[in-house]
């Protein structure tokens, strides 16, 4: 038992320590996260209140299609060189060593996404309230987004097309973005959030339950 | 008269007659894909087949 | 008793009773939408409040319950594949996703032209619309998923995780309009209820759902018979299948 454990700390502690050493996946992504959300007022002109009302929206997008890009290197690097077939053969619990896979994704690419976020918020001058609103629904949405799209990560690992995993990770994440941006709207006219915020909650924790086993069934399909 | 009725559906003739003729367009469409696929893959096997007929004989 | 489902999870069994099935399955739904849209059409009252337009209610909802029922369909059959192996599920999930995104882009679209006399709007983001897009987006996922794999067999097992993960979807959809009280209107039909529609609507209603019903089966009947050719082309029977 103390032997998963330490396999699942061990992998974690893995992930993060390549993650830092090439840098250059995540920080990618996180640059393509800036450059959207700039891009936007942009294209609205000088309308400060347009921009006021839709910049929480461009974030939440912005978050997704973030996300959706940087995914793909939790498990792109093991399948080249074939430490996937490894892992899966091991016997150690599959699920384990993909949750700390997902989680290791998550914390070096989820955080500083809503750091940056907050940062971007306090930049366009949004209100407190949105700001804190935009923080909760990002620290629900984005292990959410992490979880869903591994299972699809692991689904279109290598095949041809590259737009296959964004068009699939979409649909699945319409609902998130759905309660997010609702939450957004009620707190930017002082509304309680907290409806949204237990329906985050509950896709989080279904997320949580369902995808580390679903995306380990996967990975044992594609390896077979 | 009662033709006429019909067409003009009170007043939302072109909403309804529009919204029914994509419906049998798709459902129609959907039936000649699959007949089409049907008589492709029959016309590809067996070519197949003579070829390999061809190469035992 | 059992014997007898078993049967259907051979290849050869399967395409001779559909062959037979299919030609009484077109029969049956060529008569449900003749009977159906008569008395859709012709014979049933103008309604009190929409006026002719409600008559597009016979093409809409036997689409949208089509588009679930196929998706249910689908994720079985992906379980199934999952569990037990069997290949016949396989072609069923694969050969029901075309006709099912199909249902879907018509409910979706049958709405909107609805919508745009009756409420003023082609399109509004409450919640039974747009998880009926996310169902469309789920469908196309799939389609798009399974014709990337090289190996069929490898693509059916991958598909049935992406359907079972979008199951979530379809209470969402069937529900949403009890949960939310926005734009689209509330269920008119429960199971455990009297409807709340008047009979001469309702026959053709359940007539029009009967002939779609029986067309998606024909016609995804038909492409498990292709599949089952190309998958099978190596046996005795399919050669002497191809020789007449």
């Amino acid at each position: 038992m103390s032997e998963s454990i330490n396999i699942f700390f061990v992998m974690l502690k893995r992930d993060l320590i390549l993650a830092m050493r090439d840098k250059t996946d995540f920080i990618n992504s996180l640059i393509f996260f800036i450059i959207i959300i700039v891009l936007f007022p942009l294209t609205f002109g000088s309308d400060a209140k347009l921009i006021n009302e839709l910049i929480p929206g461009v974030i939440w997008i912005s978050a997704l299609l973030a996300t959706c890009l940087s995914l793909e290197s939790i498990f792109r690097s093991d399948f080249e060189d074939g430490t996937i077939e490894q892992i899966t053969l091991s016997r150690y619990p599959l699920t384990l060593i993909v949750s700390a896979k997902i989680i290791a994704h998550w914390l070096t690419f989820g955080i500083p996404l809503i750091i940056i976020s907050i940062l971007m918020g306090l930049i366009f001058s949004l209100p407190v309230d949105v700001i804190l609103a935009l923080f909760i629904t990002l620290l629900l949405g984005t292990p959410t987004l992490s979880l869903f799209g591994s299972v699809m990560v692991v689904l279109t690992i290598g095949l041809r097309g590259s737009m296959l995993l964004s068009l699939l990770i979409l649909p699945l994440s319409m609902p998130v973005l759905i309660f997010s941006i609702l939450a957004v709207n009620n707190a930017s006219i002082n509304q309680s959030i907290i409806a949204e915020t237990y329906f985050l909650g509950g896709i989080l924790l279904l997320a949580i339950s369902l995808a580390p086993i679903a995306a380990s069934a996967a990975l044992r399909i594609r390896l077979s | 008269m009662m033709l006429n009725d019909f067409f003009y559906m009170g007043g939302y003739g072109i909403y309804v007659w529009s919204a029914y003729a994509i419906t049998a367009i798709v459902l129609i469409f959907n039936l000649i894909l699959i007949k089409k696929k049907e008589k492709k893959i029959l016309y590809n096997l067996r070519k197949l087949k003579k070829i390999k007929d061809n190469n035992e004989a | 008793m059992y014997k007898w489902i078993h049967q259907f999870g051979s290849p050869k069994y399967f395409y001779n009773i559909s062959l037979v099935l299919s030609k009484w399955i077109a029969f049956v739904c060529i008569a449900c939408f003749i009977a159906g849209l008569y008395g859709g059409l012709v014979l049933a009252p103008a309604d009190y409040q929409q006026g002719d337009s409600y008559r597009i209610i016979y093409i809409h909802v036997p689409a949208s319950w089509m588009s679930l029922f196929v998706y249910l369909v689908l994720a079985t059959s992906g379980a199934i594949t999952l569990i037990w192996r069997i290949k016949i599920a396989d072609f069923v999930a694969r050969a029901s996703a075309p006709i099912g995104a199909s249902f879907t882009f018509l409910a979706l679209t049958t709405g909107a032209i609805w919508g745009k006399p009756m409420w003023g709007t082609y399109w509004v983001w409450d919640a039974r619309l747009t998880s009926e897009l996310i169902l469309l987006f789920l469908y196309l996922g799939y389609i798009a998923l399974q014709s990337s794999f090289n190996d069929k067999r490898i693509a059916a097992r991958a598909g049935a995780i992406l359907a079972l993960i979008g199951v979530i979807n379809i209470p969402i959809i069937h529900y949403s309009v009890e949960w939310w009280s926005t734009l689209h209107q509330g269920p008119t039909i429960s199971k455990l209820d009297t409807p709340s529609i008047h009979y001469s609507m309702l026959i053709p209603l359940l007539l029009m759902l009967a002939a779609y019903k029986t067309f998606y089966i024909y016609v995804a009947l038909m492409g498990v018979r292709n599949e089952i050719i190309e998958s099978e082309y190596n046996t005795a029977w399919v050669k002497k299948l191809l020789d007449n």
